[in-house]
């Protein structure tokens, strides 16, 4: 075998695309790679057509989008921007906020309580912390579904349904977050340097905020990540909770938007625009804090 | 001593909280009322279990399952080994596209497969009309379920290829050399040595695979305006969402919530079961 260790090293050279060839003088062993790439250049070209489409069918006006060849561009995207904008008075515009607030505040306070929670699950040995953690275990397999229902009814009780509390406040308990927090804390905050904190005097709380809060900073992106994009792609509690559609997030509103869009086809030329617009905020957030993302954290909690 | 009790108090709470919710599930699927308080007992499980429409949606959701969770998850596979091979070109291209569906929402993906679908839209019924075929409906009878399983596919590949991917990662180069040294094959690598290693991520991903796709409820709901063979009642969950908020019985709806994530549960553990008793007898051989 002529194969040497570059293995861990081929991923990295895939990313620039003119040195990614072997060495010339072995042309054998880059035709090896060849079947590969292009299998996985399939997956990618599979995983990118919606997209593409989406794209390209945002600039079709009505008129073109069911006459003309899918990838052909059309003329209308400045029309249909205007159009989505002139619906209803901005309402689209309102969903887009509506979303950016849920999925920030909601993963932003989701993120704070399962930073402190997975925290003192790793830290602090007392009574019960097995058994609460084997809750929290439960949560995380909980289907969603046999909490949406009771979380209404327990929400209209205190007449909060259909406010922007009823689709934040289940919502800031991600027992997922906790459970990812205890096993990034408990692996990146080593337990004798809290000791030695402890030694010099420093206070609990001074400890979690300036030893252990700053190692756990890349687990915590994490979370935060997985937090805002489950929020922002939530479709069942907001479709549960609300009924005024100032309040809506953008999944909601497109839903409407298409519904309405079987009486009036019209509409699904504004629907496309707007799943474009919905989407890009969140492939915008991922290509900027893709490096800051722990994957390994995803295999640690595969392991454990 | 304060704060050690804050953190001790906080996450009781938390159990509180959650414990809550599951006492008021049972307390509502057994009957309880806040007008009438009538001790329904299991009626309304029985009517549940008998009642044909979650029945038939639970057969509907089941079939959906087979075909999504092991093609979605043996795509995954497939796609995280070829991208841990050697001498990968645009590796991280690829590796982003797959991952990209993850950050678009359910809904969105119905909504833009929906259109791909439909044979005004569809590339492929403009090639398949060039050559003088028309397209099958695929959002009607059988190709339906090929229709929401793509969606589903497309979706969730990504992700779990990532996860297996990082956990192939792990691998300590020297097992491969070792490998090489005693003259693999690069396939042969594949399926000696890293299957067997990254089975326990395999597993997990099974898991939630299953847990997420009984759950449809997102998918189906954006395809009905599209198409008339999506009831409101397709998937078990979209029947609970019926009975909760359209007709107003919530205590029917919450017992067959209790119901699905149950069968849920046991469908997703059961599995677990298998899975870690195979790879104990693997072990032994």
């Amino acid at each position: 075998m002529t194969a040497v260790a570059v293995r861990k090293s081929a991923p990295a050279a895939g990313s620039t695309p003119g040195t990614a060839q072997g060495p010339p003088r072995r042309p054998r062993r880059s035709r090896a790679g060849l079947l590969p790439s292009a299998a996985l250049l399939l997956g990618a070209a599979y995983c990118l057509l919606p997209v593409i489409w989406v794209v390209v069918a945002a600039t079709k006006g009505s008129d073109e989008l069911f006459s003309t060849f899918t990838f052909l561009p059309g003329t209308g995207f400045a029309d249909n921007l205007g159009d989505l904008t002139a619906y209803r008075d901005g309402v689209f515009w309102q969903w887009m906020v509506n979303s950016g607030f849920y999925a920030g505040c909601g993963a932003l306070l989701s993120t704070a309580v399962s930073a402190v929670s997975g925290y003192a699950l790793a830290m602090y040995r007392f009574r019960g912390r097995e058994a609460l953690f084997n809750i929290l275990l439960a949560g995380v397999l909980m289907p969603p579904v046999i909490l949406a229902v009771p979380q209404y009814l327990l929400l209209a009780k205190v007449e909060l349904t259909d406010s922007y509390l009823s689709v934040l406040l289940p919502l800031i308990l991600s027992p997922y977050g906790v459970y990812l927090a205890r096993i990034y804390a408990a692996a990146a905050v080593p337990a004798d340097v809290v000791e030695a904190a402890r030694m010099d005097g420093a206070g609990e709380w001074r400890i979690f905020t300036r030893i252990g809060l700053p190692m756990m900073v890349p687990g915590l992106v994490t979370v935060f990540l997985f937090q805002f994009t489950a929020i922002w792609n939530n479709f069942l509690l907001p479709y549960i909770m609300l009924g005024d559609d100032e309040k809506f997030p953008i999944t909601l509103g497109l839903f409407t938007l298409l519904a309405q869009g079987s009486n009036q086809p019209s509409l699904y030329t504004l629907v496309i625009t707007g799943a474009l617009l919905a989407v890009v905020p969140l492939i915008a957030l991922f290509l900027v804090v893709q490096r800051f993302w722990s994957l390994d954290l995803l295999s640690g909690a595969v392991k454990s | 001593m304060v704060l050690f009790l804050l953190f001790f108090a906080l996450p009781i709470g938390y159990a509180g909280y959650l414990s809550l919710r599951k006492v008021e599930i049972k307390g509502l699927g057994l009957g309880h009322g806040a007008r009438q308080e009538v001790w329904a007992g299991l009626a309304n499980y029985t009517d549940a279990l008998t009642d044909s429409e979650l029945l038939d949606g639970a057969l509907r959701v089941l079939g959906y399952g087979a075909i999504v969770v092991p093609v979605m998850l043996g795509l995954a596979l497939v796609l995280a080994l070829l991208l841990d091979t050697d001498r990968i070109r645009l590796a991280s291209f690829s590796r982003l596209a797959i991952f990209l569906p993850y950050a678009i929402p359910g809904v969105v993906a119905a909504l833009l497969w929906g259109f791909l679908y439909l044979p005004a839209v569809s590339p492929f019924a403009y090639l398949l009309e060039g050559v003088g075929l028309s397209q099958p409906d695929l959002l009607d009878g059988a190709p339906l379920y090929g229709a929401l399983a793509n969606i589903a596919v497309w979706g969730g590949t990504g992700f779990n290829m990532i996860v297996i991917y990082t956990s192939l990662r792990a691998i300590p180069v020297e097992v491969y050399e070792a490998a090489r040294l005693d003259g693999c094959t690069p396939l042969q690598i594949a399926l000696r040595i890293k299957i067997p290693m990254v089975a326990p991520s395999l597993v997990l991903t099974f898991f939630f695979s299953i847990i997420a796709t009984l759950q449809v409820f997102a998918e189906p709901t954006t395809l009905k305006p599209l198409t008339n063979s999506v009831s409101t009642t397709w998937s078990p969950l979209m029947k609970v969402y019926q009975d909760a908020f359209v007709k107003g019985d919530i205590h029917a709806a919450a017992a067959e919530a209790v119901l699905i994530a149950a069968a849920t549960l046991l469908l997703s553990f059961g599995f677990l079961r298998l899975a870690n008793s195979r790879t104990k007898q693997g072990a032994s051989q």
